[in-house]
């Protein structure tokens, strides 16, 4: 078992062998990565040891501490958070190989593309068409909602192969080439006046079998691997009191006595409160998951996040008055991160309306919360036994 | 702020959990306190004997040496959760709480001992409604005896010591012997306040009056978000369970999206009021960042116990409103309880001061 002194041994070496000053940044990553040292938890050769999650921690302690460069995780969080364990759970060794040092390291961006205007909150019935010519597949529809579209190399695709049986049944699990030439990225304009995200069109785009993930028809199982990772990996975070979208506020509350009013006051004494009360949770959720007792709670992190980024950012153009009429920037941006804090209250206020609505809606997040945690009853499915071609669209 | 409080439960704490449950489930069951609280004596003293005598549950915060058990708000917080989920008429949070907090503050020695070893039932003669820091009547001390009246007080009429502030600045123990003590009809069935009447009582001067108010109400607001998150989370609890079983439409009544939607609400509410709870036991086992922590669960707490106890009845319907089903006590506790140590309104003003968040 490899324990934390072990850790750091291995990382002092590291550091020794490649000094972060006389490193440039990719050299130093690959480096960091064929020691085991970029996520300890995955298995030796693929970046890991095979050491307990929890003990990354101390290997990025050192490294921080000795001024290594990171690999900027915020910028490739789906290759990171989503694409990275679907591979290493259901990829071909050829696959792994091929796929997860580049993704790591950033010189690989990945994207996602699940999403369809007709397939949102029920993703299963999906109808982009993937059909087999010989060794490739022939992919052809449309995705959206697909951030980093545009700068990725890779996608994670799900396609119908099937569309004789029922909906769960039909889908296929594929790494998509974003070179390929039949894949257009146009941004997708929101009200915030930027496009984070992107619709992507694929015309006759060809996949090499070799690039599917999982077993024909099995892209709906392989998909949980992904969404699951997706959603704990919002919940892991520590921040301080204040850390979140409640500070601005309260800095403008101390800052500008002149916006005061009672009304105003009464409401943001309770958002502050419920912003504290889910920050404990979070960090209840934190302890949990270190000492090794996963609960259910998570499932209920983003909802509470979602809930409170609106009202609060909504009190927040209410404070400023006068100011809360303007806005401070409506061109059209196609921006690589979303920085919430560093832009106007007008901002936060128009982008936190999606919190309730990207990654699960909060409405399924309720069902989700109702059914598998309360173990309430599904809601009647008429759709269940139904091939997919004869649903109602 | 440099440490995160500890948000767990230990093993011990578990197993102190899975002890008292044990008992209350024996001794405690929702019809016997329905029946209970229509006879002469709401309260359960033999309960209350197994709970202390039995367990020594009401020495938790007593060092040792005092005949205590030197546990620590930790476990006390967990004692609290179960007598919550079983709305326990016992004078736990009274007696093993707020009066045991007060005389730790004046440190005297032989009323702590009585205290912890249960030979004496205590109860702070300030009324239950006050906030930490709040102000709170005196008594008159002519002559060298106390004089006035003070109300709603809370499980008084079982109490042997009443701690009294006089208007001298001093806190009293009086006999209650020495007292009259006027049952007032109450909201609360399972927890009911008295008037306190003295008219000339001896009493014993324990120390300075604001410090040990100030400390026992503290404490007790602190500790009632877990009393709080008892209560609440047998009110989700049972409400799921019937929504399972009752069918209306032929289907079971918990399968609407309409209901799924407002249970997994009250579940995130119920998930949240766990770490805020924590947290203050957590704050007050360590004195680190107390006022603030005690103050944010209290300023969550209550309207959290009060809105599962109102979604219970309502989704339960016509059997929720019958004296019958054991709801109606979980409602009256969960609304005295969001007064009891000042509303989460009062707790918000007291945030607005501790954290810089200014009135106009």
């Amino acid at each position: 078992m490899t324990d934390a002194a072990e850790l750091k041994r291995r990382t002092a070496d590291l550091l020794a062998a490649y000094p972060p000053p006389d490193t440039d940044r990719p050299a130093f990553l690959r480096a960091r990565f064929d020691a085991g040292l970029a996520w300890v938890h995955y298995p030796e050769g693929l970046g890991g040891l095979g050491a307990p999650r929890t003990l990354q921690a101390v290997v990025d302690a050192e490294l921080e501490a000795a001024g290594a460069p990171d690999n900027d995780p915020r910028r490739i969080g789906i290759g990171l958070g989503m694409a990275a364990p679907t591979i290493l759970r259901y990829g071909t060794e050829e696959q792994k190989q091929r796929f997860l040092r580049p993704l790591w390291t950033g010189e690989e961006v990945w994207c996602q593309l699940f999403s369809e205007p007709g397939a949102g909150s029920d993703l299963a019935a999906l109808g982009t068409r993937a059909v087999r010519e010989g060794d490739s597949w022939v992919v052809d529809g449309q995705k959206v909602w697909t951030s980093s579209a545009h700068l990725a190399r890779w996608a994670i695709l799900i396609a119908r192969t099937d569309p004789d049986v029922p909906k769960h049944q039909g889908i296929t699990y594929f790494i998509c080439d974003m070179t390929d030439p039949g894949v257009e990225v146009r941004p997708l304009r929101q009200i915030t006046g930027e496009a984070e995200f992107n619709e992507v069109f694929l015309t006759d785009v060809r996949i090499p079998d070799a690039r599917r993930l999982g077993e024909v028809g099995d892209g709906w199982r392989v998909a949980q691997t992904t969404l699951m990772n997706e959603r704990v990996s919002i919940g892991g975070m520590r921040l301080p009191r204040e850390g979140g979208m409640i500070g601005p506020v309260a800095r403008t509350w101390r800052e500008r006595p002149e916006l005061r009013t009672h009304d105003l006051h009464q409401r943001l004494l309770k958002l502050w409160v419920e912003s504290e009360v889910s920050r404990l949770t979070a960090e209840r959720l934190r302890q949990q998951l270190v000492a090794g007792q996963p609960g259910p709670e998570g499932s209920g992190t983003k909802l509470a996040f979602a809930r409170l980024n609106q009202e609060i950012s909504g009190l927040e153009v209410e404070l400023l008055g006068k100011e809360g009429l303007l806005y401070d920037d409506w061109t059209m941006r196609r921006p690589e991160l979303v920085d919430f804090t560093g832009r106007d209250a007008g901002y936060r206020y128009l982008r936190a309306k999606g919190n309730s609505i990207e990654g699960g809606t909060s409405e399924v997040l309720l069902n989700i919360v109702a059914e598998r945690v309360l173990g309430l009853p599904a809601e009647p499915r008429t759709d269940k036994d139904v091939a997919w071609k004869d649903l109602a669209r | 702020m440099t440490t995160q409080p500890d948000l767990l439960y230990s093993e011990e704490e578990e197993a102190l959990r899975a002890a008292v449950r044990d008992l209350l489930t024996d001794r405690c069951a929702p019809a016997s306190v329905i029946a209970r609280t229509e006879s002469d004596a709401p309260h359960d003293v033999s309960l209350w004997k197994a709970l202390t005598e039995g367990m020594g549950l009401a020495g938790l915060l007593v060092p040792e040496e005092h005949g205590g058990q030197g546990a620590t708000h930790r476990e006390v917080a967990v004692v609290l959760e179960e007598l919550g989920r079983a709305v326990a008429p016992v004078p736990y949070l009274a007696s093993a709480v707020v009066a045991t907090e007060a005389v730790l503050a004046c440190g005297a020695d032989d009323l702590l001992s009585r205290l912890a070893e249960a030979t004496a039932i205590g109860a702070l003669a300030v009324g239950l409604h006050t906030a930490p820091g709040a102000a709170f009547k005196r008594v008159r001390l002519e002559g060298g005896t106390l004089h006035g009246e003070v109300t709603g007080i809370a499980d008084a009429a079982v109490a042997d010591v009443l701690l009294v502030p006089a208007d001298d600045g001093g806190l009293y123990a009086v006999d209650a012997s020495a007292a009259t003590v006027v049952p007032q009809v109450s909201l609360d069935l399972t927890r009911p306040v008295a008037t306190v009447v003295l008219d000339g009582a001896a009493g014993t001067r324990l120390g300075e009056a604001a410090p040990a108010v100030r400390r026992g109400l503290r404490a007790g607001a602190g500790l009632l978000a877990s009393e709080q998150l008892g209560l609440a989370e047998w009110a989700l609890t049972e409400t799921v369970r019937y929504l399972k079983e009752r069918k209306q439409f032929n289907r079971p009544v918990g399968g609407f999206q309409a209901l799924k939607h407002r249970l997994a609400q009250l579940w995130l509410e119920v998930v949240n009021l766990r770490a805020a709870a924590r947290a203050a036991a957590d704050a007050l086992a360590t004195g680190t960042d107390t006022a603030v922590t005690v103050a944010v669960a209290q300023a969550y707490a209550g309207p959290v116990a009060v809105h599962a106890a109102e979604e219970a009845l309502q989704l339960h319907a016509g059997i929720g409103m019958t004296w019958e089903h054991p709801i109606h006590l979980y409602l009256k506790r969960a609304k005295a309880d969001s007064i009891a140590y000042g509303t989460a309104g009062a707790h918000r003003e007291n945030l607005a001061e501790l954290v810089d968040l200014q009135a106009p």
